[in-house]
Parts: structure tokens; sequence; C-alpha cells
């Protein structure tokens, strides 16, 4: 991690802090990703939660658009592994109400115990998991 | 209509913030599951600002009787700490821990890297939608 990485990473976690604090303090709803991916597919109010999403993709893209060495494309990561993460992902946040901004970030900052236990499950199932598939097994590079 | 306005706007907010602390970069993410090589402590700096930041919003806006643009805070009535809980952190963790994706950053990544977006994006789609079909 470079200074210019830390500092950045410093303002790019304040501005998705405010981006929560704005979407609770104008529209009253948790900046829980998972959650309004569900509720955009399933739910009666879709509206504002596909434009969410939809602001969400052209920000990153904007970032990307603007500096686009600043990330290294991933191309060699096995694409069957990445499907069963996707659906071990997908799985977990619905059974579990809620992801690293629903949980992680709103439900502590709401002071919720359910969402500080759920923070540290899967954090530590994600260390755990890393260090078996690429420590012990050597599944991936 | 101006609902929409302030969800993209908030939406675009947390796509820059993701952008620019680099959490669209899975690797970056998995540098920071590697405690024995090579550990990049980044994602629980971005994690922290974060959460700081919100923690002490928060406060502010519950002061608040009602959101700005609408009658009432949407907030989960459900507290208990129960299997489901558990269970349900514990997979999403495996699979966060085995790619670097969790929800937010892979809708991130749609126009640089579609193809890492499709592979992981459509089966967790597939997931949300078997798990309404079985009402679980």
């Amino acid at each position: 991690m470079t200074t210019t990485e830390l500092l950045l990473g410093i303002l790019g976690g304040f501005l998705m802090g405010l981006s929560s604090i704005g979407l609770m303090l104008y529209l009253g709803r948790i900046a829980g990703i998972s959650g309004i991916i569900q509720a955009s597919l399933f739910a009666n109010e879709r509206a504002w939660r596909v434009v969410f999403i939809a602001g969400l993709i052209l920000g990153s893209s904007l970032v990307f658009y603007f500096t686009p060495h600043s990330i290294e494309i991933r191309t060699d990561f096995p694409l069957a592994l990445l499907a069963l993460s996707g659906l071990l992902v997908g799985l977990g946040v619905a059974v579990g109400n809620g992801c690293t901004s629903g949980h992680g970030i709103c439900g502590i900052s709401r002071l919720s115990k359910r969402s500080l236990v759920a923070t540290a499950v899967f954090f530590a199932t994600a260390l755990l998991t890393r260090y078996i598939v690429h420590d012990l097994l050597e599944l991936l590079p | 209509m101006k609902k929409n306005l302030f969800a993209l706007f908030f939406g675009a907010l947390f796509g820059i913030g993701l952008g620019l602390s680099k959490m669209t970069d899975p690797q970056v993410v998995l540098g920071f599951f590697d405690i024995s090589s090579q550990f990049n402590p980044l994602l629980l700096v971005v994690f922290i600002s974060a959460l700081a930041t919100t923690l002490v919003g928060y406060r502010f806006v519950f002061k608040r009787s009602q959101p700005l643009i609408d009658t009432e805070f949407h907030l989960p009535e459900f507290t208990a700490i129960d299997k489901r809980l558990i269970f349900g952190s514990l997979v999403f963790g495996i699979g966060w821990g085995l790619s670097g994706y969790c929800p937010a950053p892979v809708l991130g990544i749609l126009l640089f890297n579609p193809v890492e977006f499709m592979v992981f994006v459509l089966p967790m789609i597939l997931a949300f939608y078997f798990l309404k079909c079985i009402k679980y």
C-alpha cells in the first residue's frame, strides 16, 4: 500500500460513508447493496434502486475512465471458482440479510448487534477461506 | 422523480468511493485476506474510514423524526442473532474470500471487466431467484 493508495482509500471510504448518510437522510434507506440488488429485482418500489445501482456503476466507471492504470484488470482467475463465489455470495447475503455495506457499514453504524456479529463472521470466514484455498491447497496464484 | 435524482447522486458517490479506494480491484481485497504472504491493509483502511464517517453522520440523521423526502426511516425491525444470520454470513464470507468480490464492488466492474462481472453476477442473481422460489 503506497501513501497515495492510503490517502485515496481514506477519501474513498469517506465518500461511501457520505453516500450511506445521504441515502438515510434523504430517502430513509440503508445503503446495503445486496438488499438494494434483491429489492430491485423483487420489490414494489424498484425505480430508485435501479437508479442507485446505475449511479454506482457510473461512478466507478468514471474513476476507471480517468485513471485507467489504477486498476489491474484480472484475467487469469479460474471462471468456475468465480461462478461458485458468485453463487455463495448470493446465497449468503440473501440468507444473512446483508453484506459488507448493509451489515458492515450501515448496520454497525446503527449500533446493531446483529450486524456486528454478521460482519465478524464474514470477515473471519473470508480470511480463513483465502488461507485454505491460497496457502494450503495452492489453488490460486 | 426527486427520489430518483438523489438515488443517482448517492449511487454515483458510492461508486466513485469504491473506485478511488481501489475496492473494485479484487486483487487488492484478496491482499487483505493474505495475512501470511503479501498482506495489504487497504481494505481495512477503507472500511474503517467508511464506518467512522457513517457512525458519526447517522447520529445527526437519527435526531430527525423522518427523512427529508420520505415519511419514515425504513429500518430492519428484526434484532435476533439467529442461525440464519450466522449461516448466511458464513457462506457469504466463503464466497468473498474465494474471489475478492462482494456485491457492491462487483457491480462497479461492469464496464471494465465484463467477463468477471457476468461470471460472478449471474450465479449471484440465480441464487436470489432460487431462494425466492423456495421461499427460504
